[in-house]
Order: C-alpha cells, then structure tokens, then sequence
C-alpha cells in the first residue's frame, strides 16, 4: 500500500515536472489539481501551507513543494520520490539539449538566432524584475534594502553572499526594533 | 576536482536562493563567472536562460543541470543538480516535521522583511549585468552607438518588452526573437 503510494508520488510530480513551463509559482496550480482534487493527499489549506513555507525556506519553489507534498503523503520515501519524480524530467531534457546546442553552436543561422533571442530574454528578465518589484513590500526597510542590496554588488562588487546574510540580519534586526517599539 | 567542485558550489547557491524563478541568477552568474568564466560566457549564460525558458522544469534544475554538463559531462550535471536539489529537501523534510514553531518564529519573518527586497535588488545587478552583454559586449564606447546593429537590438528589446508586458507567453516571445535575429542576421547587419 504505502510502496504503491511512493510510486504514484513518483509518476505524479514526475508529470507535473515534464508540463510546467517556466517552473515555480507555475507549478503551483498543477499540484493543486493533481494532489488535491484528483488524488485527495493533501487539502487546499495544505497548498497555501506549501507556498508559505516554499517562500520562506532557500531553494527552488518546485523541490520545495515537492519534498513537503511527498512527506505529507508518504513520510521520508514519499518526499524522496517525489523531489526525484519533479527533477527527472528536466534533468533529462536539458543534458539531452546541451548536447544537441554544442553541435549546432557553430551554424551561422544558429548565432544569428541566439543574437536576437538575447534582447527578448532582456526584455522578459526586466518583465520579471519589474512584477518582483511590485510584489515587494512597501516600506522604508524594503526599499532601502533593495537600492542597498543594487548598489552594493553593482557598483561596490561585493559577494552576493555577504549581501544575502547581511539583508537578513538587517530585517531580523529592524523588525525586532519595531515589535520593541510597539510593545512600549 | 570539478565533479566536487560543481557539487559545493550548487549545495551553496541551493542554501542562499530565496524565492522562485530568477532568484537564483544572481548567485549563478557571479559564481559560474568568477569560476568558470574562461569556459561559460556570459552571452552562452544568457542563451541558456531562453532555453530554460522554453523548456519545462524549475529553472534552477535547468540551469545547473546545463552548466554541470557544460563543465563535466552526464556526472558532472548530476553532480550540479544534486548540489541545487539537497539543501531544499533537508531543510523542508525539517520544517515539515516542526511547520507550526517554524510558521510563528519571529526569527524567520524577521529574516523574511529583509530577504525579499534584497531579491529585487540583487535581480536589478543581475539584469544590468545580461543588459551590458547584450548591448556592450566590448564595453561602452563611442562607436558602438555609430553602428547600426545597436539600435536593431534596442528595437527588438524594445518591442518584446511591450509584448511580454502585455503578457505574451514567454517562449512566443523567444521564437519572435529568434526569428527577428536570423532575418537581420542574414541581411547582413
């Protein structure tokens, strides 16, 4: 019973790794369809829990949701089956095509296309900063942070890593001074 | 040893990222250029975000998939994908475990408050960094606004903003690109 689980598991977010595009947040959606409505494992309330905690913990959204779906379901094995079934696919598709992108590399008609295709992945990175930028709190501390954590390894090259502890530590650290100053 | 190597440098860039998407290029295109910059260039880092794009999975899954195969082949990929894939599944295996202390711990939305905004500012760096490449890709001079192909791109980027902000699907846009590249390619500009 418990083994029939895991496979499923398996074959679930192994379908859900071969059909999303663009990955994370998109992810999302087929999950809910898959693990709550069809398969009933986990609630609604359960994928609102998901995407709180895939927020708050490093790494991809997708081996975030997977894992915690899997261990939902199926304890350790389940959560092993599933981040397995969400990686296999595009691990996969991708050696397959970075062996396919080295032989056509050198075709004119290939670097021509990749010349044009860089403005538009441009303009969608910019797409993307922009939506991120909107979803951003709006607060002193937020923006503060963003023009720091720019300028900082932008114009003073400091190491991304430095730059992420340290934005912790200064939310950590502000939003304590806040709480202090709403309990006086 | 690069098989080592591929698989620390992803387990770290794996623990740091928080948030979905292009999260993570930040810490890939500093680490992959500051290590293997002499193999991976910054114009083959930018094609492989469009493949990604146009290719199901995680982003992060695809990318160091990509540069693991690029450095050592079918087990240097595996070893990359492992590195991104490992700190996620232990942290969510623990959390799941305590989700309710982990959910009211002051200490995590603390944390959060200054993580998020840094993202967004650490994204910015990252998207100037694909706009010098695409644009001055032998630095900022004067003769590269004299030359044609600059102001072909600008269109081009141009015009695909406008589209992706009127929320076209991504890959279409890809192609449209592609397309656009081939035909001012082949006339020669």
């Amino acid at each position: 019973m418990k083994l029939k689980r895991i496979w499923q598991l398996f074959c679930t977010f192994f379908k859900i790794g071969a059909f999303t595009f663009g990955g994370g947040y998109a992810m999302i959606p087929l999950i809910q369809k898959e693990t709550v409505e069809k398969k009933g494992w986990i609630t609604d309330e359960d994928i609102l829990e998901i995407i709180a905690i895939a927020e708050s913990t490093p790494g991809p959204i997708a081996i975030n949701s997977a894992t915690f779906v899997g261990y939902r379901t199926a304890g350790f094995w389940g959560a092993f089956a599933a981040t397995l079934g969400v990686v296999l696919p595009s691990f996969m598709i991708i050696l397959a095509i970075s062996y396919v992108l080295r032989q056509f590399q050198q075709l004119k008609a290939v670097q021509y296309a990749f010349n044009g295709i860089r403005a538009g992945v441009l303009a969608l990175l910019f797409k993307a900063l922009w939506s991120m930028y909107q979803k951003a709190p709006k607060s002193w501390v937020s923006y503060t942070v963003m023009a720091g954590a720019f300028v900082l390894t932008a114009f003073l090259n400091v190491n991304v890593l430095f730059v992420i502890i340290g934005c912790a530590v200064f939310g950590l650290v502000t939003s304590l001074l806040v709480k202090k100053e709403a309990e006086k | 040893m690069i098989y080592l190597e591929l698989f620390y440098t992803f387990f770290m860039i794996g623990a740091f990222t928080f948030g979905g998407g292009y999260a993570m290029l930040p810490l890939i295109q500093e680490q992959v250029g500051v290590r293997w910059g002499d193999v991976i260039s910054q114009q083959s880092m930018i094609d492989f975000v469009a493949v990604s794009e146009s290719t199901p999975g995680p982003f992060a899954i695809n990318m160091a998939t990509y540069i693991g195969s690029e450095m050592g082949g079918v087990f240097g990929s595996f070893c990359a994908t492992l590195g991104v894939v490992l700190p996620s599944f232990m942290i969510i295996l623990i959390v799941a475990k305590c989700y309710d202390r982990f959910k009211e711990s002051h200490i995590v939305k603390g944390c959060m408050t200054g993580l998020k905004p840094a993202v967004v500012g650490l994204i910015g760096n990252a998207v100037l960094g694909v706009l010098m490449t695409v644009f001055f890709p032998a630095g900022i001079s004067l003769s590269v606004f004299t030359g044609i192909s600059f102001y072909i791109y600008a269109a081009i980027f141009g015009v695909m903003l406008l589209l992706a902000l009127k929320k076209v699907h991504p890959i279409l846009i890809i192609c449209l690109s592609a397309v656009i590249g081939i035909a001012v390619g082949y006339l020669g500009f």
